[in-house]
């Protein structure tokens, strides 16, 4: 009885499993294999490909990259910001959008619209809003009597271009935090915020202890997807800047892009492997966050 | 704290058909300071949304509320200085015993260490002072019910409201907390209103009880009183378990009768009547051999009280048109089923009432 059950689970996982083990598990195990061959060339011997053994040199290589260093900070400036800030703006946004039930639903499209829209032209548009001269940022500084900043330019310095790529991550990635919050806040039962009415809570006492702790399952979620998320920025960065990946070239350029720029490069010896041994770096890091962050937040998410 | 409501409205509006719901009509209450009132109806009758109007979580649409001469018609529940006992007691699931009983003194920025002294003390005065490190739901439901009560209470409120306090409990539990709110009320001396669609329990713990049905009293008095002289026929049926026995029955030349049959007589014009007999109302009588007589369906005995139940001779004959009503005897009569009894009625056992439901008399 029991082996036929789960012959008839395995057919039902069949689609599943086969399609994660051709573009996920194969993937990553060849990555991971790709990483360690010495002086590959993909497409020598009619595609096949050429290695002359096995290293670690890759890694040795990366590390010892400028460039590499370059995009982990750049990567981690990103997500260690934008992850927080953003979550704590959803939470208020979710909230407020409780008080207003009347304009709730048309705010709600409002914020959600940018889920639907596509990273690069949305970043083409922020592009446009952090333009030297014309952009609209700088048209506001100007009313408070502040010399143009070059936010994404040539001249532009790296923290004027982290700022304008820091914008646009938080604003972009709203969206979604904003639609699981104010799910989340629908499912908690109203008796707990007439109770604390009731205790004489305030408006911030009740947002504190009452409103983030019933939300801290939701709020773990969404810290761990949106951090492993904001550790593969990519998409924003050409977004704003365009392939050159900064203000100068590579100037902020992340983990995936820096991972891109080699596997781009493939045609010289060994390159291919150096972009697997960052990819593969980037997935430890991302493991090792995620499971950091499980572990801090079990003792803080209630129930 | 004397609470009084004085033309108290709430109407509800559904959203569907504009339809309007009276659900608290025009009521004129006045709560006695100190006592232990139970509001009691069918469910819907407006109890619980009179409960929440003195809370202040819903607001009138016409009238006003008075703590002693204090108006708090327009105040916000937090300034009312309410404690309010929730049906499913909404104790926060992710405070301790201890959180959830010091979160009302922290929001009303008491003094630490009194804080944590008043906390103590509710809890030992609901018996919990063992379990203040746990979570809710470690905790049984009766224990749960006391965090809330204690929540309620620790704040030193002007009027403690409970809704349906019992409803969640089960039968043996229910027996034991309703001892404890009663016990907890008279320690504190505190008004205290409650909600329940359980007369048992409204008559058992209440000083008083405020009858209501569609939104408007029916009657107030106390338990024994509303039971004994009820003023309409809703009144008398909701009170009583088993509930009283309604016979369509007449009054003709000062004498009132039931299928012909003479029961009692009554200084009141010819007219169809119903009259209300409580079961425990009747007495076995075969010695004088009363008009009132009838064959016995089905004998029931339990302890001390035997209960005859009898089916009326009813004119169709089928079987959804029968009626039967109970009676409530000495178990040391000996009947058996099938028995022709006689009975006399008890007169102050007997109520009047005209078609309408209105008491006669």
């Amino acid at each position: 009885m029991e082996t036929k059950n789960n012959l008839k689970a395995w057919f039902y996982l069949a689609p599943m499993l086969i399609l994660m083990a051709v573009f996920t598990f194969y993937p990553l195990i060849n990555a991971f294999i790709i990483s360690f061959y010495k002086d590959y060339l993909p497409l020598a011997n009619n595609g096949t490909g050429s290695i002359s053994g096995y290293t670690l040199h890759n890694y040795v290589v990366i590390f010892k990259n400028q460039l590499f260093w370059k995009a982990i900070l750049n990567t981690f400036v990103l997500a260690f910001v934008s992850v927080p800030v953003s979550i704590i703006v959803s939470l208020f946004i979710s909230v407020s959008l409780k008080a207003i039930p009347k304009l709730k639903g048309f705010f709600q499209t409002v914020f959600f619209l940018p889920y639907v829209t596509n990273a690069i032209a949305v970043g083409m548009a922020f592009a446009v809003l952090f333009h030297k001269d014309y952009g609209l940022f700088n048209v506001v500084l100007g009313l408070f009597k502040i010399t143009p900043i070059d936010w994404i330019g040539g001249t532009a310095s790296w923290w004027a271009q982290m700022s304008a790529l820091m914008v646009f991550t938080i604003w972009s990635s709203l969206a979604f935090k904003i639609l699981v919050f104010t799910s989340g806040l629908e499912n908690i039962d109203k008796q707990y915020y007439d109770a604390a009415r009731i205790d004489s809570a305030s408006k911030w006492t009740i947002f504190k202890r009452i409103t983030v702790p019933l939300l801290s399952p939701l709020i773990l979620y969404i810290s761990i997807t949106s951090l492993i998320g904001a550790l593969k920025a990519y998409n924003s960065v050409i977004g704003l800047f365009g392939e050159k990946l900064g203000g100068q070239p590579y100037s902020m350029i992340t983990i995936v892009a820096f991972v891109y720029k080699y596997r781009a490069d493939f045609a010289f010896q060994g390159f291919y492997s150096y972009a697997a041994s960052a990819a593969i770096i980037l997935f430890f890091i991302t493991l090792i966050f995620s499971v950091l962050q499980t572990m801090v937040s079990r003792s803080r998410v209630h129930y | 704290m004397e609470i009084r409501m004085a033309n108290l409205t709430k109407i509800f509006t559904s959203k569907k058909d504009k339809k309007e719901v009276h659900a608290v009509d025009h009521v004129d209450l006045t709560i006695p300071s100190g006592k232990l009132i139970g509001l009691l109806g069918p469910s819907g009758c407006g109890k619980s949304t009179t409960l929440y109007l003195i809370a202040g979580l819903l607001k009138q649409n016409e009238g006003q509320i008075f703590f002693e001469d204090d108006e708090v018609s327009e105040m916000p529940p937090e300034k009312r200085g309410i404690g309010l006992v929730f049906q499913n007691y909404a104790l926060y699931p992710h405070m301790t015993v201890r959180d959830n009983i010091l979160f009302p003194l922290q929001n009303l920025k008491v003094e630490k260490e009194e804080a944590k002294r008043r906390t103590i003390e509710m809890a030992e005065l609901v018996g919990l002072q063992e379990m203040l490190d746990r979570k809710p739901k470690e905790l049984s439901g009766g224990q749960q019910q006391r965090v809330a009560i204690a929540r309620a209470l620790v704040k030193k409120p002007r009027v403690l409201l409970l809704d349906e306090p019992l409803s969640n409990l089960d039968a043996r539990l229910r027996l034991q907390t309703r001892e404890e709110i009663k016990r907890i009320q008279r320690e504190t001396g505190i008004t205290t209103v409650f909600v329940t669609h359980d007369q048992e329990e409204a008559m058992s713990i209440s000083d008083e009880i405020v009858v209501m049905k569609d939104g408007v009293i029916q009657q107030m008095g106390l338990p024994q009183e509303v039971y004994d002289h009820p003023l309409n026929l809703f009144v008398a049926k909701f009170l009583g378990n088993p509930q009283i026995n309604v016979f369509e029955g007449d009054i003709k030349g000062g004498k009132v009768l039931i299928e012909d049959m003479h029961i009692e007589s009554a200084k009141l014009p010819d007219q169809q009547i119903l009259i209300g007999v409580r079961p425990e109302g009747f007495l076995v009588d075969n010695t004088l051999k009363s008009d009132f007589k009838f064959a016995v369906n089905l004998v029931e005995t339990i302890g001390r009280d035997t209960t005859l139940i009898i089916d009326m001779p009813s004119e169709e004959g089928g079987l959804l048109d029968k009626k039967s009503f109970k009676v409530i005897v000495d178990a040391s009569h000996r009947i058996q089923t099938g028995d022709l009894v006689h009975f006399t009625v008890k007169p102050e056992k007997m109520h009047l009432f005209d078609l309408d439901g209105g008491l006669l008399k």
